[in-house]
């Protein structure tokens, strides 16, 4: 029966088949091009934008300009500027748009002279296309072809207008000048020696945590990530008061200054350890007891054991967590803007460009230049995790560490030692933000949180970051999750899936005040549909989801992988449209991811500074912004009361996630046998 | 009659790579086929395609008369049940047996109706407020079979539902899962690796090697008359030596001459002479017949309770010995062990001879 009747009816015997696609598929579709929209209004077409902006340059377009000129026997022409521009003195297109972007008839003769002799008049015409730039003649527009004619008393009032083209001048001077490039050298002396400390320090925390039998973990653990819920400047701060010009402890720094390169590196350490150390001991965690045992039985001793086992287990996971700690160190601003002094990197220079100078293009240039190691980091991260997922074996036996009095009592003094300068880090900060005036008046008071008279916003700048943090955590986390279900969960239209993944892993290498400046170009400009978004909650909202987006994608992605593949082709095959197992099914199912997310997003959106630093208009100041505002305008205690605002703010967050997460797990009686 | 279910010329590509290779098949309505292969044979890549999950880059799928080639799975009639059972784990048996039958604009009380008599058929009335973690692994693959029952689809497929359970509870369900396809009538394709699994459970049977189908047929067929030598390698056990024929109804294997039923190899031909382990016959001592007649020695004996294995050396079967599987009781009677000389019959009926040499076949 197999065989036969091929050919038996009227069906050709080779026909591709084109898959039709079904409800499910065009609604999976639709969702998978709104947040592909998304993401690519919210950062493929702004960074594009800021690339090419980075190549803008003033220049004017001296072959379009024709001169002519009179010194009392006619016109006489000098041809195109291209030619003329050595006899009347003229430097090259770029440099002399650099001098100033307008040039006058009284400039190209001055004196109202031209090579000695005095000029009656001059004109000059557009041949062709001045590239943006512009001539005017006594205030108005003069059109391409036509003579702007002035005489030798209106000399004045015939000007030539730069217009901009695209060259690497910009970079050209960012190399040429020491003082901006020597920032490079900085940035990436202070990334690389944080890097060493903090993933020194973490995996000799994690290790303990995980390897060891010492007392106390659960505090430890605990404090460890504590500086998760404090912005990055409040370890800044507290430098500044513990080893600053009036600080508690500056007589350890033997005469040398916290500002500068040692304070950057501190501060950085202080908010990238929580990160390290969680990376870490998730590679520490899955260790495999079975080649343990075998390291035993082979005698080898416990430095063998160590350096053979230990470490190549965790190998990944160190990798992946010194190119982490690299990339927040490179690409941070808070605590240099606090502590760094006269010791310029990479990321506050952007900043300085941009709020300091209002020199946009060179601020692009340095965010080009950031993007660099940032995007070599990330690469090297994905690459490194992706090869750690084959690292745990279904049979590996999970490892229990064994009591070894002396070796657990060196681990709990170690842990110790580190969380306790986590600790002082906080408790300084919460200290200041609480005595009458530092360092002379130790009389506890809550003036500071009054923000009486002080930069940045007050009270205000806290309830926007709080509503910030709301709709980030609300939206943030349903567009995610949506788009982690489209990319996991779909069945067809491939490619677009890809396209979707790629765009959600995007954000991750992007520092946020590169997004920042980057929203600056694309969404402050009248020509772009989007334009009324500038200077609203909406776009904070937008930078913070889009910057935020990845890690966020990651985990979604993970709840929604750990789920049955086929839950949604059982529904196909019951005739169900794939929305119901969305709300019925896999929403309830991941609800513990979905609130780790919302919290990942809440405390991430009070704490940022980066990302929304350009962006917040006078009636949306944040919390964290306003305390670097503050800082910026001396009045630290108020800087380090805001911080701990945010602090005590991201406590409750914990504290609400915590809540829910019992609340869940007693309505998710299914997950009990 | 035309088939329920016919298949035709369906290629299914990955890439470079073939994973179902021009197959054709008709299945009837009311019949219950497995599909049956090693991994990666393209078994379930076919399964899949029937249930439009993958579909197949070419050839036509028709499903009572209708062209559903193309279509999503929402849009084909079928229920599925998988080697995961993929229950949602979070709604309770009841609302799992009862997720196919809302929106069919059937009221309330014929849902629960119907998710009634199913728990009853699946035998588990008081576990419909139970959820999926609170049951055995046997009871969720009645519930997922009773889910996938419920909307009464006109066709089942089952990938390999029985090989997350232990070997008891299998036994058991592949019973009930005979005796309630035969009750419902409905049509049931299966995947499975286990060949006693086909065996017991099949209709027809249709053996599956990398991506093309081997043979249709019923079990008995298949055990029977394996048409290939993949067949009947994959099948139950199987001996084969390298021979020739020297007529038409004779082989050489070395320097031993069997003789055999015609079955179309020309003299000359060299062959793969195969026969299964039970087939090898003890002779008695009064045999006199000396066709198919060999004496061996008995090189080892392995005990398997009702049977034992006896590995069998004679100078004609190099590389492996012939083994063949003895009643205990016979090996009791005639006291047979280690090293003695014995003769066995090799039936002429139960010789199967293939194609090519046995090391390249």
């Amino acid at each position: 029966m197999a065989d036969v009747a091929i050919g038996a009816s009227a069906m050709p015997r080779r026909r591709v088949v084109r898959p039709r696609s079904g409800r499910d598929d065009r609604l999976m579709l639709a969702f998978v091009g709104m947040i592909g929209l998304y993401l690519i209004a919210s950062l493929a077409l702004p960074i594009g934008f800021m690339l090419w902006k980075s190549t803008e340059v003033r220049s004017f377009a001296f072959s379009a300009f024709e001169v002519e000129v009179d010194r009392g026997q006619g016109f006489e022409p000098l041809g195109a500027l291209t030619v003329a521009a050595p006899r009347l003195g003229l430097a090259d297109e770029i440099t002399q748009a650099r001098r100033g972007p307008s040039l006058t008839a009284a400039q190209l003769f001055p004196r109202g002279q031209f090579e000695g002799q005095p000029v009656t008049a001059a004109r000059v015409r557009l041949t062709g296309d001045a590239r943006g730039g512009g001539l005017e003649a006594l205030g108005q527009p003069v059109a391409i072809g036509d003579w702007a004619e002035v005489d030798a008393d209106n000399l004045r009032r015939l000007t030539l207008r730069a217009g901009t083209i695209n060259s690497f001048a910009n970079y050209a001077e960012y190399f040429s000048n020491p003082a901006l490039s020597q920032s490079i050298v900085n940035s990436f002396a202070v990334a690389i020696i944080t890097t060493v400390i903090t993933v020194t320090l973490a995996f000799g925390f994690a290790y303990a945590l995980h390897r060891t039998c010492m007392r106390g973990k659960g505090v430890f653990r605990t404090l460890a990530t504590a500086p998760i819920l404090a912005p990055s400047l409040l370890g800044g701060l507290s430098l500044v008061y513990l080893f600053g010009n009036q600080g508690l402890l500056r007589g350890l720094m033997f005469g040398g200054s916290i500002y500068g390169a040692p304070g950057i590196v501190l501060g950085c350490v202080f908010f990238t350890f929580p990160h390290a150390m969680l990376i870490i001991a998730t590679a520490l965690r899955i260790a495999d007891a079975r080649l343990f045992e075998a390291a035993r039985v082979l005698r080898a001793s416990p430095r063998q054991t160590f350096f053979t086992v230990t470490l190549p287990g965790a190998r990944y996971g160190l990798i992946s967590a010194a190119f982490v700690v690299f990339t927040l160190t490179i690409t941070e601003f808070g605590v240099p803007k606090v502590v760094g002094g006269d010791f310029n990197v990479l990321a506050l220079d952007i900043y300085k460009q941009v709020v300091g100078q209002q020199n946009f293009a060179m601020g692009a240039v340095v965010s080009v230049i950031l993007l660099v190691p940032a995007v070599f980091a990330f690469a090297v991260d994905r690459w490194v995790t992706a090869r750690q997922v084959a690292l745990l074996s279904a049979r590996a036996a999970p490892y229990e560490p064994a009591p070894d009095p002396r070796t657990d009592r060196r681990a709990f003094v170690f842990c110790a030692a580190v969380a306790g300068f986590l600790l002082l880090i906080l408790l300084v900060s919460q200290y200041a933000a609480l005595i009458r005036f530092w360092p002379y008046n130790h009389e506890l008071t809550f003036r500071h949180f009054a923000f009486e008279g002080v930069d940045g916003g007050g009270w205000g700048s806290f309830w926007n970051s709080l509503r910030l943090a709301f709709y980030v955590a609300t939206i943030g986390t349903g567009v995610v999750f949506i788009g982690g279900f489209v990319v996991e969960k779909g069945r067809s239209f491939a490619w677009a899936r890809t396209a979707l993944q790629f765009l959600a892993m995007m954000p991750m290498a992007i520092p946020g005040i590169v997004l920042g400046l980057a929203y600056i170009f694309f969404f402050n400009n009248p020509a772009n549909p989007f334009y009324f978004l500038y200077g609203t909650m909406a776009i904070l909202v937008i930078a913070t989801i889009t910057h935020f987006y990845t890690v966020s994608h990651l985990t979604a992605l993970t709840a929604l992988k750990a789920m049955d593949r086929e839950f949604e082709s059982v529904s196909a095959s019951l005739k169900q449209p794939v929305t119901r197992v969305f709300a019925q099914v896999t929403t309830p199912v991941c609800s513990p991811t979905l609130i780790d997310i919302a919290a990942y997003f809440f405390v991430n959106a009070m704490t940022t500074v980066s990302a929304v630093v350009f962006l917040y208009a006078p009636h949306t100041t944040l919390a964290a912004v306003a305390a670097l505002n503050m800082d910026d305008a001396g009045q630290i205690q108020a800087a380090a009361a805001m911080c701990m605002l945010i602090v005590y703010a991201n406590l409750a967050a914990r504290g609400v996630h915590a809540l829910l997460s019992r609340l869940l797990a007693r309505t998710q009686a299914w997950r009990t046998r | 009659m035309s088939a329920y279910l016919e298949i035709r010329s369906v290629t299914k590509r990955f890439g470079d790579f073939s994973a179902l290779r021009d197959v054709s098949l008709d299945i009837a309505e009311g019949e219950f086929v497995c599909f049956l292969g090693p991994s990666g044979c393209g078994k379930t890549t076919l399964l899949r395609a029937i249930a439009g999950l993958d579909i197949q880059s070419e050839g036509v799928i028709r499903q009572a008369g209708r062209d559903v080639s193309a279509l999503p799975p929402e849009e084909r009639d079928f229920g599925i049940v998988f080697q995961s059972y993929a229950l949602f784990p979070n709604l309770t048996v009841r609302k799992n047996i009862g997720f196919g039958l809302r929106t069919r604009g059937a009221p309330r009380g014929e849902i629960d109706r119907r998710v009634d008599e199913l728990l009853e058929m699946i035998g588990l009335p008081d576990k419909g407020d139970s959820y999926p973690a609170q049951i055995s692994g046997g009871q969720q693959q009645r519930v997922a079979l009773a889910r996938a029952l419920a909307p009464r689809p006109g066709l089942i497929l089952l990938d390999e539902p029985l090989s997350a359970l232990d070997a008891k509870v299998r036994l058991h369900l592949r019973e009930e899962l005979k005796t309630l396809q035969r009750q419902l009538g409905v049509t049931m394709v299966m995947v499975t690796h286990d060949q006693d699994e086909a065996l017991s459970l099949a209709d027809r049977i249709v053996v599956m090697n990398v991506g093309v189908v081997e043979q249709v047929g019923t079990p008995f067929e298949i055990y029977d008359h394996p048409a290939s030598r993949f067949v009947a390698d994959f099948i139950g056990a199987m001996n084969f030596f390298p021979g020739a024929m020297t007529a038409p109804d004779a082989i050489a294997v070395r320097d031993l001459r069997l003789h055999c039923t015609p079955n179309g190899h020309a003299g000359g031909q060299p062959v793969t002479v195969a026969i299964r382990p039970e087939d090898v016959a003890l002779a008695e001592d009064h045999e006199s017949d000396p066709r198919n007649l060999i004496e061996v020695g008995v090189g080892g004996i392995e005990f398997l309770g009702a049977h034992a294995r006896a590995q069998l050396v004679h100078d004609a079967f190099v590389g492996a010995p012939l083994v063949a599987q003895l009643p205990q009781a016979v090996m009791r009677r005639r006291a047979i062990a280690r090293g003695q000389q014995i003769r066995v019959r090799l039936p002429e009926d139960r010789l199967r001879i293939f194609d090519g040499d046995a090391r390249h076949g």
